[in-house]
């Protein structure tokens, strides 16, 4: 396992993975969120209260637990980055920052055209979406950070440190809804005991979440390879790669 | 200790030395303020309702202006370098640096901001106590964070508006924290509930980001 691990982390291992591996995530992203999406917009019964309007959750959920996860993910890759001084965690902070990015955005406009019916306002000041906007212009400033440095290592322990202090802001996004009085509903899926939402609802929402995730996961991989290729681009093993 | 102690006394000195410099900072301010002032209608009471948060945000931007400069000059002359090389902690001069700037910044706007919130029209009494009391909180941590940006980009030649893009979003809570207990009070409400999580904040910070903004000074050199 460990040896496995190690093998791993080398460039030239990671990059042949990756390639082995990312047609298949992208194959079953493709098929789950292709199954969510589908089911969750013609085929799931309305919402007694919200009518069709619900149905943004397929896209809107998904999108918001992944802004969180690929924060901590970064954060975690930061402090990989840091302490084992790993190559490819920094490539991983460099690489999740703009998928990260792309999913807050995404949450925050599905959010807002569910909130204009909903709430009669595309955006209020309250917690959760404060929060989460300020998570978006955390995203920011990891990429402008890296965008800023020449050197690609200054660049990734920058982006690290960066990562890192503000992971402060994961547990004000997810917490939001309980510490303060916000607009924002509390989670219908992710509690301990029965969950307060249907099967035929549920299930779609689970498929899409985790479709959405393979998505990532593959966006990730492919960043990750595009990143190692151009670090390493003097390298015996990427000249012989291109030279095909 | 000794190792903070000393760059706090070398940053006054080198402060007083450049008097004017010291001046800009609440000179700032008060325009920035006073332009708000001006911009609104003559005598609006809308004014003392925006009177916290105009308060905040140019507290925050004239703290933002000197932070560009903070670690740059010392990483030019080789001081820094100096420091890391030297037996005594490195952590105990960044804590100095922090310390030095809120003195030469936050102190004197957080003098500043009493005259100025009672030129907006804010309440004076318990209001502008509570006002004050989340400025003097929140300003150590516009120097905390703030620096630690500082020293993220201290090796960028021109980082320009990076500093700021990176500085402002971390430094949101405190803005809202702070001008809360203010609007707070000027509602006649508790206002102690956004004292605490600025000084919860305030803690955070003081513990962990001086090691951080060390690390980032370090690699400015590797």
């Amino acid at each position: 396992m460990w040896t496995w691990f190690h093998r791993l982390a080398s460039p030239p291992s990671f990059y042949r993975f990756a390639d082995r591996v990312a047609p298949w995530l992208a194959v079953a992203a493709l098929l789950l969120l292709g199954y969510g999406l589908f089911a969750g917009l013609w085929i799931a019964p309305k919402d007694y209260q919200q009518g069709d309007a619900f149905r943004i959750i397929y896209v809107h959920v998904p999108a918001a637990a992944l802004s969180l996860s690929l924060y901590t993910g970064m954060a975690i890759a930061g402090v990989v980055a840091l302490i084992w001084r790993i190559k490819l965690a920094e490539c991983a902070i460099v690489a999740l920052a703009p998928i990260g990015a792309s999913f807050t955005a995404l949450a925050l406009v599905t959010g807002m055209l569910w909130g204009k019916p909903m709430w009669g306002a595309y955006w209020v000041w309250d917690a959760r979406l404060t929060s989460e906007l300020v998570l978006l212009f955390l995203y920011l400033g990891v990429i402008g950070l890296d965008q800023a440095f020449l050197d690609r290592r200054a660049a990734a322990r920058a982006c690290a440190l960066l990562a890192i202090v503000g992971a402060v802001n994961v547990p004000i996004v997810k917490y939001s809804v309980e510490w303060w009085n916000s607009l924002h509903q509390a989670s219908t899926i992710l509690k301990f005991g029965k969950p307060t939402i249907t099967a035929e609802m549920a299930i779609p929402l689970y498929a899409s979440l985790l479709g959405a995730y393979l998505l990532a996961g593959m966006a990730a991989l492919r960043r990750m390879q595009n990143e190692v290729l151009l670090r390493e681009r003097r390298a015996g093993w990427v000249r012989e790669l291109t030279a095909v | 200790m000794s190792a903070f102690l000393v760059t706090v006394a070398r940053e006054l000195r080198i402060a007083a030395r450049n008097k004017a410099s010291l001046l800009m900072p609440p000179l700032f301010f008060a325009i920035v303020v006073t332009l708000f002032a001006l911009g609104g209608k003559p005598g609006d009471p809308q004014l003392a309702a925006v009177a916290p948060s105009v308060l905040w945000v140019g507290a925050l931007l004239a703290a933002l202006l000197t932070l560009d400069r903070l670690f740059r000059g010392d990483l030019d002359d080789g001081w820094l370098e100096q420091v890391f090389i030297a037996p005594a902690s490195p952590v105990g001069m960044v804590l100095g640096k922090f310390a030095a700037h809120w003195l030469l910044t936050g102190l004197p706007l957080l003098l500043l901001a009493a005259p100025l919130a009672l030129q907006l029209g804010f309440p004076s009494g318990a209001p502008l106590g509570w006002l004050l009391l989340g400025l003097l909180m929140g300003t150590p941590l516009l120097s905390i964070v703030g620096g630690f940006a500082a020293a993220l980009t201290v090796s960028l030649p021109r980082a320009g508006l990076l500093l700021p893009v990176l500085v402002l979003p971390l430094l949101a809570p405190v803005v809202i924290f702070g001008s809360g207990a203010a609007r707070a009070a000027q509602a006649g409400l508790d206002a102690s509930g956004p004292i605490y999580f600025l000084a919860f904040l305030l803690v955070l910070s003081l513990t962990l980001l001086p090691w951080a903004a060390t690390a980032a000074l370090r690699s400015a050199f590797d």
